[in-house]
């Protein structure tokens, strides 16, 4: 619980609340990416570089960018006239409470019997390798299957339509 | 004598951080090589603003600046004293936050870039496990950057300018990515400096570089190609085109926040030359066996300025492309390459040494490269125009 | 408290305002947003216990986190694509607005 944790963690947290919170919706895709970045940092911190630099390509590098195509294509960036939170704000916050609560106390409660691992485990980039195409072919396969689906998908859902013939 | 020379800049960090207690030793040294790294490279950008400057005009037979100093050298200096003098203006209505922070996060994503380039024999800042997919992490970051240049300045020209950019980096990083996954596919490793360690060998003189392969040709064809458009150089420079957008996503910004931008894409262009003498043209390897006396680091920076000077002579020769032209390109030609270009290299590794191997794959890849342009040059008959407006 | 439990304790605190989020704005992106927030602080569940359980050289943690980051991204451009197909029908994105089937 060193203090490089304490910082990406508040980091982290810090984003995570600015991107619920700010009312201009592109300052909210920033914000969600600077999550993003201190989560890297946090995976970095836990020794798992790939999934940090994965997570970084992915979704710093692609997902936030696609978040931020879709605010500018959908003139988000003018705030609405009634506010940005919904009329049931009230409900949702408590949900939201009550989940944190419970899964804050099953954690306090467990913490006594989770256990430590002594060393960090060296994890090479041929071990990962070795078991994607071993152990792990089939998810490897399904997902690329349905990263095309969602390609293909996303694009014709979000197409413009010919008006006049059906295409 | 020749080890020193190779070493030089290893033996002397290790002597400047021989000062220290042993517990800094590490963290100073890693500052120390950051620290060389930040000065060096802008030097470096100001020596090639002059070139750029002087090989344009040159190939546009006019002189280029002459005034500043012998044969215009002091030019750079007088463009940086320009810069940091002029004044800051921020619209009113921008975003004053993510229009400070733009240029800020571009040079920041840009120089992490070098942290994994080895520039000569053990002369590499973090020997990552998993290099490259670190420096691709970095480059995906600049396109925000980009994007929140043109969103924060509150100006069309900028947003549109921004968006082509945005659009155009996407495409291409595609690109990249797939012409650098058939270096790793060969070497075995994402490692920068196992993939240099694995060009480092000689067969009769000459080395063998990945560039002399066919796949590894294709590959560096088309990672040239992405490199220019990553870099919004031109022929790809239509987000920044003056005759088109004014300035593009950096209109709205003067004195020593252009500086940073302009900054940005000189050194974003090195670091991705960089990478391209790493992966394809052999990183710090000499060309021929007999030249291993010369130091590593010499090597690897004559590579770059001459990958520079083939981007400032792309520059000046050829026109600019049309947006969709530019995705065009990338989505309907040089993606499919790529993904050739993975089959082929799949089909070197596995066809096992000998004449053989090259022949098949050199055909393939002549054959959908021609077939491919044929078919797209028949594509566009060009008849009788049948539209009123453009569309 | 040991290091496991303080990234738990931080994933549920990313999950919980991810969820706050989706459940209390208006705008359709910003739900998508918070459900984002919400997929990352499972990845982060998942490496922590990774890292801290019985058989870190199994990779498991590793590789459902980089499914799972995979299968996140498919999920974000089919959900920003329909919120910008929908905003072309309905020319407004706030889920206040939207709450008749009748187009």
């Amino acid at each position: 619980m060193n203090l490089v944790f304490y910082l990406l963690a508040a980091l982290t947290v810090a984003g995570g609340l600015a991107a619920m919170l700010l009312k201009n919706t592109v300052h909210c895709a920033l914000a969600l990416t600077v999550a993003f970045a201190g989560l890297a940092l946090l995976y970095l911190d836990l020794d798992a570089q790939f999934a940090g630099f994965a997570q970084l390509l992915i979704y710093v590098g692609a997902v936030a960018i696609l978040v931020v195509f879709a605010i500018l294509l959908t003139k988000g960036s003018e705030t609405p006239k009634d506010g940005v939170f919904s009329r049931t704000w009230l409900a949702g916050l408590a949900v939201a409470a009550a989940v944190f609560a419970v899964l804050a106390w099953s954690i306090l409660q467990s913490v006594s019997r989770l256990t430590q691992a002594a060393k960090a485990p060296a994890v090479t980039v041929q071990q990962i390798g070795v078991a994607l195409i071993s152990r792990y072919v089939l998810p490897l396969e399904i997902v690329a299957v349905l990263l095309t689906v969602a390609l293909i998908g996303a694009v014709i859902v979000a197409m413009h339509e010919k008006e006049g013939g059906a295409q | 004598m020749i080890e020193t020379a190779d070493q030089i800049f290893v033996l002397l960090l290790h002597w400047l951080v021989s000062f220290l207690p042993a517990s800094w030793q590490s963290v100073a040294s890693a500052v120390l090589c950051a620290a060389a790294i930040v000065c060096f490279f802008p030097a470096l950008f100001a020596f090639t603003v002059w070139l750029e400057r002087k090989g344009l005009g040159r190939m546009q037979n006019r002189l280029g600046p002459n005034r500043v100093g012998p044969f215009g050298l002091l030019q750079p200096i007088a463009d940086g004293i320009k810069s940091l003098t002029k004044e800051d203006i921020v619209p009113l209505s921008a975003d004053a936050a993510v229009h400070f922070l733009a240029p800020v996060v571009l040079v920041v994503t840009v120089f992490m870039g070098f942290a994994v380039l080895p520039m000569g024999r053990n002369m590499v800042l973090v020997d990552l496990d998993a290099g490259l997919l670190f420096y691709f992490a970095m480059g995906a970051s600049t396109e925000l950057a980009v994007f929140m240049a043109g969103w924060s300045s509150r100006n069309k020209y900028s947003l549109l300018g921004a968006m082509r950019a945005v659009a155009q980096m996407i495409s291409y990083e595609v690109v990249l990515l797939l012409s650098s996954v058939v270096v790793v596919m060969i070497t075995g490793s994402l490692s920068l400096t196992r993939i240099v360690e694995a060009q480092n060998h000689y067969t009769w003189g000459l080395p063998h570089w990945y560039i002399f392969t066919p796949w590894g040709l294709a590959g560096f064809v088309m990672y040239a190609i992405a490199a220019t458009a990553e870099t919004n150089r031109s022929p790809f420079d239509l987000p920044e085109g003056e005759s088109e957008l004014v300035a593009g996503y950096h209109t709205e910004y003067s004195g020593f926040k252009f500086a940073l931008f302009f900054l940005g894409e000189y050194v974003a262009m090195f670091s991705i030359s960089g990478l391209g003498t790493t992966l394809f043209l052999g990183g710090w390897s000499a060309p021929f066996s007999f030249l291993t006396w010369v130091p590593s680091w010499i090597w690897f920076f004559s590579k770059l300025m001459l990958s520079i000077f083939v981007f400032i002579w792309l520059r000046g020769t050829l026109p600019r492309l049309r947006q969709d032209q530019l995705m065009n390109f990338a989505w309907k030609f040089v993606l499919p390459m790529c993904l050739l270009n993975l089959l082929v290299t799949g089909l070197w590794r596995f066809l096992g040494d000998g004449w053989l191997r090259w022949v098949v794959c050199s055909a393939i890849l002549l054959l959908a490269y021609v077939g491919i342009a044929l078919g797209e040059q028949r594509r566009k008959h060009i008849g009788p125009r049948s539209y009123r407006y453009a569309e | 408290m040991t290091p496991l439990a303080g990234f738990l304790l931080v994933a549920a605190l990313l999950f919980s305002i991810g969820l706050a989020g989706a459940l209390t704005r208006r705008n359709a992106i910003l739900v998508l947003i918070g459900i984002e927030l919400m997929l990352n602080a499972a990845n982060l569940n998942l490496i922590a216990f990774w890292r801290y359980g019985p058989h870190p050289e199994a990779l498991t943690g590793m590789m459902f986190a980089i499914f799972s980051i995979a299968v996140a991204a498919a999920e974000a451009a089919v959900g920003l694509g329909l919120v910008i197909s929908i905003h072309r029908h309905a020319h407004t994105t706030d889920l206040d607005l939207m709450n008749r089937m009748k187009g």
